[in-house]
C-alpha cells in the first residue's frame, strides 16, 4: 500500500486510479489513511459482499473470526474489463508498482 | 564475578530484532518484503553470537547458572527463528485459491461501497470519473486483509 502511494503520481499520469478495498469500516480506513498518509480511495466492505462476489473471502481470519479478504490486485480498463490480475500465494508478497505500471501500458 | 556473557545476550536480543523488524520495518520496501533476506541475515548473525555465547558458558571455569541461562536463551532464540520461518514461509501461504475470481478478459462485477467519508462509491463511477481533468484509463483494485 505504501509503495502504491509512493507511485501515485505515476499511476495518475497513465490514467490509472488505485482503489483499496477491505472489511475495515470507513472510520478505521480513515484512521489508517491519516496515519500512513494514503491519499487514494479506500472502500469499506465490512460484510465482505464485494469480496465474496470476487471469490476472495478468507473465511474466519479476522481478529474476531470474521471473514476478510485474501490479498489480490486487479487492473481494469475503462470498460471494467480485467486486463491484469495478481493473486499472490503468500500474503507478505504483493504486486510491485513497476509491474502494474508495465501492465497499464497495454491499455489504450 | 565472572565476566558478563555478552554474546549470548546480544544473540538473543538480535533474534528478537530479526523477528520484529520484518512486520515493523522491512515490510515497507518491496525489496526487503518479498523475500526477507535482511531478517534472515540478522538471524544468521544472531546464531553466530549464540554459538559463541554457548561455547563461552560451557567453558569449565563458568558456573552452572551461566550454562543454564545460555541454554535457555539459545533455545528461545531458535524458537523465535522457527516462528519467523513458520509465519513467513508457511502460515502466510494458507490462502484460499480464489478460482472464481474474475480472470483477464472478463468483466469485473460492479459494487457500491462506502469510502472514508461514508460516501457511497460504485466501481462504475470510479471507472468514469476523470483523473486530474483527463479521462481515466482504468482502475487498480487492491483487495487487502485490513487491520480489523
Amino acid at each position: 500500500m505504501r509503495s502504491i502511494q509512493q507511485s501515485l503520481n505515476k499511476f495518475h499520469e497513465v490514467g490509472i486510479r488505485p482503489v483499496a478495498i477491505s472489511v475495515d469500516t470507513p472510520e478505521e480506513s480513515r484512521d489508517l489513511c491519516q496515519k500512513a498518509g494514503y491519499t487514494f480511495t479506500f472502500l469499506s466492505d465490512p460484510k465482505a459482499e464485494a469480496i465474496r462476489r470476487y471469490d476472495l473471502v478468507h473465511a474466519g481470519q479476522g481478529i474476531n473470526g470474521q471473514d476478510i479478504a485474501r490479498p489480490a490486485e486487479f487492473l481494469l480498463d475503462s470498460s471494467g474489463t480485467v486486463r491484469w490480475v495478481n493473486l499472490t500465494e503468500n500474503y507478505w508478497v504483493r504486486a510491485r508498482p513497476e509491474q502494474i505500471l508495465e501492465a497499464a501500458k497495454a491499455i489504450q | 564475578m565472572k565476566r558478563f556473557n555478552w554474546p549470548i545476550w546480544t544473540g538473543f536480543l538480535l533474534s528478537l530484532i530479526a523477528l520484529l523488524s520484518y512486520p515493523f520495518v522491512f515490510v515497507n520496501w518491496p525489496v526487503t518484503r518479498d523475500f526477507p533476506w535482511a531478517n534472515l541475515l540478522l538471524f544468521g548473525l544472531a546464531i553466530v553470537l549464540l554459538f559463541l555465547g554457548v561455547r563461552r558458558a560451557f567453558s569449565p571455569e563458568r558456573r552452572r547458572i551461566s550454562k543454564i541461562a545460555a541454554s535457555i536463551l539459545a533455545t528461545l532464540s531458535v524458537l523465535v527463528l522457527g516462528f519467523f520461518v513458520f509465519s513467513f514461509f508457511i502460515a502466510s501461504r494458507w490462502l484460499p485459491a480464489a478460482h472464481g475470481a474474475p480472470k483477464v478478459g472478463q468483466k469485473a462485477p460492479d459494487f457500491t461501497l462506502a469510502d472514508t467519508n461514508n460516501k457511497q462509491v460504485s466501481l462504475t463511477s470510479l471507472l468514469s470519473e476523470p483523473i486530474n481533468g483527463k479521462a481515466a484509463k482504468g482502475v487498480l483494485m487492491i483487495f487487502y486483509r485490513g487491520y480489523w
